[in-house]
């Protein structure tokens, strides 16, 4: 794929969903490019999701061992895949994330930072988080190969789609080690002065 | 008397929302390129060449800057000399409607108790404004919610001062952190009263990526609040650097001798804003 940006040359290829080696070696700072499968859902999608579990019903994907990105694409135009398709903030999902971390959902993507609650569900449940370029909705659309509607078509932008993407940047958040790329560089920033 | 037909402003609402989420107006893309041209983090340029990149497929390619096409704001200065011939309200709502249709725009408008989206990303919020002579202006700012929902507003006690508001100003842009996609633009309404302050600071938002205050002390309010923000270093998406902010704008408005009302609405670096005068 003919990139934009210099931005590029330098990530670390890696295959979604992640192995649990890949997992386990992704460290808090690395700059990532997902090339795969992975799942999309927001604030309706997770709601629906969190529905379905109180009434004791399956969801209508498994989410084991797969990456949930935060996002609420545009249309597509016509003989397109996707309109833009940027995250979404992330602390809207938190009061949801422990109970899909709890079925397996090994890594999740959006923007921002996370809850306290949802980095101790990561570290317990072996889940990573990550952060995609917000605002660059138009230059993600070009790394989506494919977008399927998997479930709750009626919401419109917040349907749960499954997304074949190719040299997806992202930024590890979250690693298994509890480290915290925000919190980093926080602190690193306090320090230099 | 001037008229103007309503048909015609509803074309024109139309044109705007479809060009507002695909072309960045000069001030955004300029702030944009000369915060990659300063920037000293690698990570934060690196982002910043990407935003770059992102205008340009966005414009060439006709996909939206980001995908949070937005609740649509409108300000109109109505020429009280103008004469609009059908429904002004009507016309700017199916404006809307027809551009979040016709250009693949994002509908993002929802009940805020049942979450039902409302299908046309109306209704858009209307502000409209008396003004001399015989023509409208018509600004469109479409508003996306990771900036919106990390807005404030604070009625500080008068005793708080400039020290008070500049603490609040630094703390609310700080505890934002990476939501509202940064580099943010800070819009800051000082002054007026409870809703008043709320929307000085959106106005505030519509004034051009960097263009100074027509007041002094305010001007060297805003270059001060801009420069410690600048100097808490979250950066670019929080990535570190020099750029959390590309600018901070204040208007600002007489108020009761009780009360220090401060509005504080950010703005995303995605800041899509247009205008037209008929």
């Amino acid at each position: 794929m003919k990139t934009e940006s210099a931005f590029f040359e330098n990530l670390l290829e890696v295959a979604l969903p992640f192995t649990p080696e890949v997992l386990a070696s992704l460290k808090a700072g690395q700059l990532v490019s997902l090339s795969g499968t992975l799942y999309t859902g927001r604030d309706q999608t997770h709601r629906r999701l969190c529905a379905l579990l109180d009434e004791g019903k399956d969801l209508p994907v498994d989410l084991a061992g797969q990456l949930l990105y935060y996002v609420g694409p545009s249309p597509a135009r016509p003989g397109r895949v996707i309109g833009a398709a940027g995250p979404t903030t992330s602390y809207r999902m938190d009061s949801y994330t422990p109970r899909l971390l709890a079925l397996g959902l090994a890594a999740t993507m959006g923007k921002g930072a996370r809850c306290a609650e949802v980095r101790q569900a990561m570290l317990e449940h072996g889940a990573v988080y990550l952060a995609a370029i917000g605002g660059a909705g138009a230059f993600l659309s070009k790394c989506i190969k494919k977008a399927e509607l998997v479930a709750f078509a009626d919401a419109g932008p917040e349907a749960l789609f499954r997304f074949e993407v190719e040299k997806f940047p992202a930024v590890v958040i979250n690693d298994l080690e509890g480290r915290d790329y925000y919190a980093l560089v926080a602190a690193a920033s306090r320090c230099g002065k | 008397m001037r008229e103007i037909n309503s048909s015609e402003i509803r074309q024109a609402v139309r044109d705007l929302a479809i060009a507002a989420a695909h072309d960045l107006e000069p001030d955004i893309l300029e702030a944009l390129l000369a915060a990659r041209d300063r920037e000293t983090g690698e990570l934060a340029g690196n982002i910043l060449e990407v935003l770059v990149a992102n205008a340009n497929i966005a414009s060439r390619d006709r996909i939206p800057v980001c995908q949070d096409t937005g609740t649509g704001i409108l300000f109109l200065e109505l020429g009280q000399e103008v004469h609009i011939r059908g429904d002004l309200q009507e016309a700017l709502q199916e404006g809307v409607r027809l551009g979040y249709e016709e250009g693949y725009l994002r509908k993002s408008v929802c009940d805020p108790l049942t979450r039902k989206n409302t299908g046309t990303n109306t209704p858009a919020v209307v502000h409209i404004e008396l003004a001399p002579g015989d023509r409208i202006t018509i600004r469109f700012l479409p508003k996306g919610c990771g900036s919106e929902n990390m807005s404030s507003l604070v009625m500080l006690p008068p005793a708080a001062g400039t020290e008070g508001v500049v603490r609040h100003v630094i703390d609310r842009v700080l505890a934002a952190g990476s939501n509202p996609c940064p580099p943010m633009i800070v819009g800051v309404g000082l002054g007026g009263s409870f809703e008043k302050a709320a929307l000085l600071a959106k106005k505030a938002l519509l004034r051009p990526v960097g263009e100074k205050s027509g007041r002094e002390d305010v001007a060297v309010l805003e270059e001060r609040l801009l420069r410690e923000i600048n100097d808490q270093g979250q950066g670019v998406h929080g990535f570190g650097g020099i750029t959390t902010a590309l600018a901070v704008h204040m208007e600002v408005f007489p108020c009761h001798i009780a009360s220090l009302p401060v509005g504080i609405n950010i703005q995303c670096h995605a800041h899509r804003h247009k205008e037209i005068v008929l």
